[in-house]
């Protein structure tokens, strides 16, 4: 009976349950297009901002003590500290080594360029490998600068293409030097001659140096095998109080913060692990680009969290209207059941079955249709597709439940107070 | 032994300053029909509201069937109603998207348990077996008060409670009606209608008269009944 009166309610209202299944469309979509994004868009801000360079640095741990001590960026103590070439790969091995996207190892030099002296820039312009573990890898610094504005062609991995180089725009704006020209570096005794590849523009302080294949400045220097820094880029998880205590200290949390920690791709904790595979390494989080990532993906959240908190305010406003409506157009009916000696709380039951009805089918609607609004966040805003959560499902039922009986509360409070005397002896 | 079905004891309800009962005395028998007369105003709504459990009076006792309902909370008085009272409106009342036995039937959900066959048997008790399946818009003002009465016994209720059950009903539909209260009272059912229709007033066993909150006559009509009726049948 209960069932049957709930159906041909619904049938009977329908235009009104109706208004109700699209106000909860709305607030779902809305509500699952926002969460799907918020929980997907940290990756995908993540990797918008990874064109903006590397967020970690790994130094010798003598070379950082200098900078962190006095200051220094060069000069004795900096320029002669080196990490080993070899042990770069091992960035790839650690916890979350796939959270480490791209990175390259840079030697800084110098040798005599028409009776000056040019910094030179020593790098993996490309690196393609196979790492013990199988996985392909394909980073090096052009995916570091994807800013840069090139005339000719990035230098690669190729063997064909050592001895080429490429000059930073002022550099080869003050020497009158174009791409295909060939240029003539002395160190140390050692000449070589270089055709330059590629002129780029960087807009910072590379526009006078030469950058070139790291084995080339290796040579030059006569330091093989050695490099300065790591640029190290990562997909990292924003600082909360326990990164930030972890930063100062691992040592000070317990074995349970530690290894929630440690299980959490924080930039500190990444730098952590970084520094347990690169011997002699110290590694430090670019934090202008960190924090700015940080500070990005919090506030987009916050402005996702904010949309689904208005959203579903909004549509419980619409519910309540709609429902407060509905029973006090059903007043009589209502009062009758209660005349006839139902109890408040199953008339409460009935009309919040038929709301909850109304709203599971709306709810289940709104869902896939905000799953497409996602799709399409994500493709206009990022140009890639949105992962769907399955956490969604259970947060959105939640919310949609809350939703649905927040908005029935006016319309439950008025049938409780209504009085069959009052609506039965309407003559 | 007592057959008390009913009893007003010094019953009143005041509204503010406005005594829309005023000391009220009445005792009902089990079986009795009795029928509550009196101009608008002068309590009849209050006093079956009363009785009815869909309201407590503001001093003095009602016992129904042995219990006092004037101290009973609301969840109480919808039992006790739920089980002891059968209601019959003017306006009928029927949800108007049920067919007549789902109509029946809603007041067995909210009572015991929905059983069809017996909600028919309620119907074909009041003549409606063929229209069972028709909505309330489908059938005339007498068949919808007669649902209303299938409806109001479904449950056997101690008393049939009647508020101007026959004020919306043709000549033809109150004489129905009337014939059935008659066959309900002699198959033992108390009944309490109000009224403002004397002919109808005048077929019950008993007749008080209201005014102003108080009772200004109670009027025995056993000596007349069997007459009234035929005449009425008539």
């Amino acid at each position: 009976m209960f069932l049957r009166m709930i159906i041909k309610t619904l049938v009977r209202q329908k235009s009104k349950m109706l208004m109700i299944a699209f106000t909860v469309i709305l607030g779902v979509s809305l509500s699952t297009a926002m969460m799907n994004v918020m929980l997907g868009v940290g990756d995908k801000v993540n990797r918008e901002l990874k064109v903006y360079g590397a967020n970690i640095t790994v130094r010798h741990k003598d070379a950082a003590l200098m900078s962190d001590l006095y200051g220094l960026t060069e000069g004795l103590g900096v320029n002669d500290k080196f990490l080993h070439e070899e042990d770069v790969l091992k960035l790839k091995s650690i916890f979350w080594g796939f959270n480490i996207i791209d990175f390259a190892p840079v030697l800084e030099g110098h040798a005599v360029f028409k009776n000056s002296n040019v910094d030179l820039i020593g790098t993996w312009p490309e690196k393609n490998a196979i790492l013990a573990t199988g996985e392909e890898l394909h980073t090096g610094l052009k995916s570091l600068r994807t800013w840069w504005d090139i005339q000719g062609e990035w230098l690669n991995d190729s063997d064909s293409d050592k001895d080429s180089v490429m000059i930073g725009s002022a550099l080869a704006s003050q020497n009158n030097i174009h791409v295909g020209d060939s240029i003539t570096l002395t160190n140390n005794g050692l000449t070589k001659t270089f055709r330059v590849k590629a002129v780029f523009n960087d807009g910072g302080n590379y526009d006078e140096k030469i950058l070139m294949h790291l084995s080339d400045v290796q040579e030059l220097m006569h330091l093989p095998g050695k490099v300065s820094h790591i640029e190290v880029s990562a997909l990292t998880t924003p600082d909360n109080d326990l990164a930030r205590k972890a930063a100062q200290d691992p040592r000070s949390l317990s074995p349970e913060e530690y290894e929630t920690w440690y299980c959490t791709a924080y930039v500190s904790a990444i730098c952590h692990q970084i520094q347990e595979v690169i011997r002699d390494g110290v590694a430090k989080p670019v934090r202008q680009v960190a924090e700015s990532e940080g500070t990005i993906l919090n506030k987009t959240t916050l402005l996702m969290i904010l949309i689904t908190i208005l959203s579903s305010i909004g549509s419980a406003l619409a519910i309540s209207n709609l429902i407060t409506a509905s029973v006090i157009e059903r007043s009589q009916e209502l009062g009758l059941l209660k005349a006839l000696g139902a109890y408040n709380w199953q008339i409460a039951l009935l009309v919040l079955s038929e709301v909850m009805l109304t709203g599971l089918a709306g709810g289940v609607i709104g869902y896939f249709v905000g799953i497409g609004f996602a799709q399409i966040i994500g493709q206009t805003v990022f140009g890639s597709y949105i992962e769907i959560a399955r956490m969604v499902i259970l947060i959105v039922a939640v919310i949609l439940f809350l939703v649905t009986l927040a908005g029935s509360i006016p319309a439950i409070r008025y049938l409780m107070a209504l009085k069959p005397t009052e609506v039965l002896h309407g003559k | 032994m007592s057959n008390k079905i009913l009893e007003l004891n010094n019953v009143s309800k005041i509204y503010g300053e406005l005594k829309a009962l005023a000391d009220i005395n009445l005792s009902v028998n089990a079986g009795d029909w009795l029928s509550i007369m009196g101009p608008s105003g002068s309590g009849k709504t209050t006093m079956i509201n009363i009785i009815g459990c869909m309201d407590t009076p503001s001093t003095g006792s009602v016992i129904l069937d042995g219990v006092d309902i004037s101290k009973e909370d609301s969840s109480s008085l919808t039992r006790i109603r739920r089980d002891k009272i059968g209601l019959i409106f003017q306006q009928f009342h029927l949800i108007s998207y049920l067919t007549a036995v789902e109509n029946v039937m809603v007041a067995q959900y909210y009572h015991s348990m929905p059983d069809e066959s017996e909600a028919m048997e309620a119907l074909e008790k009041v003549g409606l077996k063929d229209r069972a399946r028709h909505l309330p818009a489908q059938l005339s003002g007498g068949e919808q008060q007669r649902v209303c009465i299938a409806r109001a016994l479904i449950n056997s209720p101690k008393i049939l409670l009647g508020d101007e059950p026959t004020g919306n009903l043709d000549e033809e539909n109150e004489g129905i009606v009337v014939d059935l209260f008659r066959r309900l009272h002699s198959e033992g059912v108390t009944i309490i209608i109000v009224t403002h229709d004397p002919e109808v007033g005048d077929v019950a066993q008993r007749k008080i008269i209201l005014e102003h909150g108080k009772i200004i006559d109670d009027i025995d009509q056993s000596a007349t009944f069997g007459e009234a009726l035929k005449l009425r049948s008539k």
